[in-house]
């Protein structure tokens, strides 16, 4: 189980280093990257069996950020959990970085590389597949967006997974409740959300995803029920940690300035 | 072809436990051999083809050699984007096999037509894209692909087309075979038009016009080199191509006869215009809007004699 005072620490510092990057690269997407920034901190807390000392083992558990534009915290957790220098995430979307402003295999840690969205759920189907077809323990960890569940291919993949038996692989769906032109609510409603994983066959959990012990319970229980998969739904605020970027879709494509960007740092590490 | 697509993977698959087959529920009666000898290297994923190619890639991942099995488009097409982010950007090794590569199925309608699937694969950096002439081909191909790295596409007629090779065949991924000699033009053909082009070409003979065959069984990489040499020794080089004229073999070849400076040979592409039809009917019936190559080569080679 994942040390939670650690955790939220890694959390806060993944939200520091989102925030610097995206303002250095004048990028979009943070409020995507604060939201999930729990869950990353958790997943690379103790629960993902990955090793930065040996990235490539072939029996590390995948995890796949099928929601790319996450990028930025992605990264800054993969170095905050060892996989490379903090110093480089400064290269964000610089020329000749490898840290592209959506997920590259390019960089140390990295399984797959997304940016489109519906990408990464049949990428863990196939994971998990392998690894039960060879009887190794490995399990694939893939975090959706919830705009992104509008892709038809996601639900192929839902499909799918419960018909195999994949108990394996484990979803995440960072739950914002905000895509870009609006609420999902507004743009096109995932609602009954648990309902429909459900009639698909798979585990639900629904959590706080900013609560890591929550989050940390969640991954401990996986496989909850043998032969199904698992999908947590992780309740979480757009721009969590940062009041002024809370809950609003400007910091989808905003970048913050100097003086934002020294606010929400300030607020970063003075939460929890 | 077909048959001998699966009878050569399911050979080579007996001794490669990380050859894996996928099918998006197509293939009755063709795929069923394979997955009775080695179920545990086959699984039918459905009818997503989207999925389909994900998973390949999250397979090939784990250090599997992926081929998946499905008609002209909807393994190329539909899922483009899974084959060009997830399979060819990260080099995996998937195969990605059609049949009913052409006008193959002539009378199901538009659907169903494969023609202009070189040309969005071939459109892809790193994929290496086969259309075997004859089941010899077709089965030396299947073996190549075992032992490649990085992705491709294999298309595939349909089964029973007839044997142009007689022996063994020096096969060679991204190597023209050279079918026939003749010295006034080159057919340089793919896939399954090589029966036609041989036919023409003995038929341009009686007439006195000699034509080399070249099987372009790999557009891409493209054998430029034997391209060069045709354009250089005979007065024709004509592509022959069941596919849009406009992206596939023609297109391909067309970048190598503009990349020549000085004297060379005319070039004319033969095969479906770039064009919307609305014709339904049987296979033969469907190619003839591609014309005659005969009457091509007639009126192209005097002109192509007196330099251009």
């Amino acid at each position: 189980m994942p040390d939670i005072e650690q955790t939220k620490a890694k959390a806060r510092r993944i939200r520091e280093h989102a925030l610097r990057m995206v303002h250095r690269a004048n990028a979009s997407h943070i409020g995507t990257g604060l939201s999930m920034a729990d869950i990353l901190a958790v997943l690379y807390g103790g629960v993902a069996k990955v090793d930065a000392a040996n990235p490539r083992d072939p029996d590390r558990d995948r995890v796949v950020l099928s929601k790319g534009h996450g990028a930025a915290a992605f990264y800054a957790c993969l170095a905050e959990s060892g996989f490379f220098p903090v110093e480089r995430l400064a290269t964000f979307c610089e020329d000749g970085t490898a840290l592209a402003g959506h997920v590259s295999h390019h960089v140390p840690g990295v399984d797959f590389s997304t940016g489109s969205l519906g990408h990464g759920l049949s990428l863990g189907c196939g994971v998990a597949l392998g690894f039960k077809r060879d009887g190794r323990p490995g399990r694939a960890f893939v975090i959706l967006s919830d705009g992104e569940c509008d892709e038809g291919s996601i639900w192929e993949a839902a499909l799918f997974a419960p018909h195999h038996r994949l108990d394996n692989l484990v979803a995440v769906v960072d739950y914002n409740k905000i895509q870009s032109f609006g609420t999902v609510k507004e743009v096109l409603d995932l609602e009954p959300f648990a309902d429909k994983w459900r009639a698909f066959n798979w585990h639900v959990e629904v959590v706080d995803g900013h609560d890591h012990a929550a989050l940390a319970q969640a991954f401990a229980a996986v496989p909850a029920v043998a032969g199904r998969p698992t999908v947590i739904l992780a309740d979480t605020v757009k721009g969590k940690g940062v009041s002024f970027m809370e809950d609003k879709l400007l910091w989808h494509y905003r970048s913050p300035s100097a003086e934002q960007l020294e606010a929400a740092i300030a607020e970063v590490r003075g939460t929890e | 072809m077909r048959t001998a697509f699966i009878e050569g993977l399911l050979e080579a698959a007996k001794d490669r436990p990380d050859i894996v087959l996928l099918t998006a529920d197509l293939g009755f009666s063709v795929l069923e051999k394979f997955h009775d000898a080695l179920p545990a290297q086959y699984l039918n994923v459905g009818v997503a083809e989207q999925n389909m190619m994900g998973m390949a890639a999250g397979l090939a991942d784990l250090g599997r050699t992926v081929f998946t099995y499905s008609i002209a488009n909807f393994p190329t097409m539909r899922c483009l984007e899974q084959v060009r982010n997830d399979i060819c950007y990260h080099g995996y090794p998937v195969r990605v096999v059609s049949v009913g590569g052409g006008l193959t199925y002539a009378s199901q309608g538009y659907t169903h037509h494969g023609v202009e699937d070189i040309g969005v694969m071939r459109a892809l950096p790193g994929m290496t894209v086969i259309a075997p002439g004859d089941p010899a081909e077709a089965a030396a191909a299947t073996k190549a692909l075992c032992d490649m790295p990085g992705p491709a596409y294999l298309r595939l007629g349909k089964a029973g087309e007839p044997k142009v090779h007689a022996g063994p065949i020096d096969f060679a991924i991204g190597r023209a075979l050279r079918v026939r000699d003749g010295a006034d033009v080159t057919l340089v053909s793919t896939g399954g038009m090589l029966v036609y082009a041989l036919e023409t070409a003995e038929r341009l003979a009686k007439e006195g016009i000699g034509a080399r065959v070249l099987s372009m069984h790999t557009v891409k990489p493209l054998d430029e080199a034997a391209i060069v040499a045709a354009l250089a020794e005979t007065a024709l080089v004509v592509t022959v191509e069941e596919h849009n004229v406009g992206s596939g073999l023609g297109a391909a070849v067309a970048q190598v006869v503009a990349g020549i400076d000085g004297p060379r040979a005319a070039f004319r592409r033969y095969g479906l215009p770039d064009e919307r039809y609305s014709r339904v009917g049987g296979h033969a019936y469907m190619r003839e809007m591609m014309g005659d190559l005969r009457a091509l080569v007639h009126a192209a080679l005097p002109r192509a004699r007196r330099g251009g």
